[in-house]
């Protein structure tokens, strides 16, 4: 094989989603939220923050929100992820849902957590090396 | 100045790593410090602002509600303060604050009102102690770029 053949045949990781993502990051904590939201740029997409599940809701509710891509903590005030998950996809809402849980959750809860309508779930801390991947699979889909 | 560029590197280098093997930061903080780049300099500062106004905010919290003067103690209220705490405290790479946050936890619910009160003391002391030691990193960090030099990358493992 030829040098330039050798380069090409190497997989190289991909840095960016496979295309440009606007996206919802649904989390009562700030930290996360900037977190998450840098995480999203580093990968090639644009963010809007919600601080709970209600505040989700009543951005899509007059039907001009458009996401790409939704991740939903689990445990917040007011509304909860499962409980906004739920109400998202009664209001025909067709973005991924990531779920974000923690590694306390046991196997029931995530289940549940995903029956709301989730398309995957990830545990906190996201990170660029679990998110990307995660997101250029479910974009494959 | 190469020298003492050389020298401040090397301070920076031996500072990072004890940090980490005194189980002040892990992992996580190095994911925050990939998040940080040239669009975004000052990005861990940011969030370890954050975090801070968090550990003052929720430690005021569960004084309050540990506060048996103003009746009985509200564990429910201390349970809450302390599962945000944790979840701040995981976020930023923060191991000593979270490891204690899961003691902390254990007490709540046991509500173990002595408990309390000696974690919410540690996890004040552990908290302005990081504060104090990641101030001294980034004042290392400033006097490397003002000399000159560059910033050296740390590998941990």
């Amino acid at each position: 094989m030829s040098k330039v053949e050798t380069k090409m045949s190497k997989q190289t990781k991909p840095t960016e989603t496979k295309k440009k993502l606007n996206v919802l990051i649904v989390d009562d904590d700030a930290i996360n939220r900037t977190l998450h939201a840098r995480i999203i740029n580093q990968i090639g997409g644009v963010s809007k923050t919600a601080g709970n599940g209600e505040e989700a809701v009543i951005l899509h509710r007059d039907g001009n929100a458009s996401f790409d891509l939704i991740l939903m903590d689990k445990e917040m005030p007011e509304r909860d992820g499962a409980s906004a998950t739920k109400k998202l996809r009664e209001m025909k809402v067709t973005s991924m849902i990531i779920g974000v849980t923690t590694l306390a959750d046991n196997e029931e809860e995530r289940a549940a957590f995903m029956e709301a309508g989730l398309n995957h779930c990830l545990a906190k801390p996201l990170s660029k090396e679990n998110l990307l991947p995660l997101i250029n699979h479910l974009l494959d889909a | 100045m190469d020298a003492l560029i050389s020298q401040l590197q090397r301070q920076f280098r031996d500072y990072t790593i004890s940090l980490y093997q005194q189980d002040f930061l892990d992992d996580q903080f190095t994911e925050l410090k990939k998040l940080q780049d040239d669009g975004s300099p000052d990005f861990v500062a940011e969030v370890l602002s954050l975090f801070f106004e968090d550990c003052v905010k929720l430690i005021s919290n569960m004084a309050r509600a540990l506060d048996q003067t103003t009746g009985a103690v509200d564990f429910s209220t201390v349970g809450a303060s302390v599962h945000q705490l944790k979840g701040s405290s995981s976020s930023v790479g923060a191991k000593r604050v979270k490891a204690l946050c899961v003691s902390f936890k254990d007490f709540c619910e046991a509500q173990n009102f002595e408990g309390c009160v000696r974690c919410l003391q540690q996890v004040d002391i552990e908290y302005k102690t990081l504060k104090t030691k990641l101030q001294d990193l980034f004042n290392l960090e400033k006097q490397i770029i003002q000399a000159g030099g560059i910033v050296p990358q740390v590998d941990i493992n």
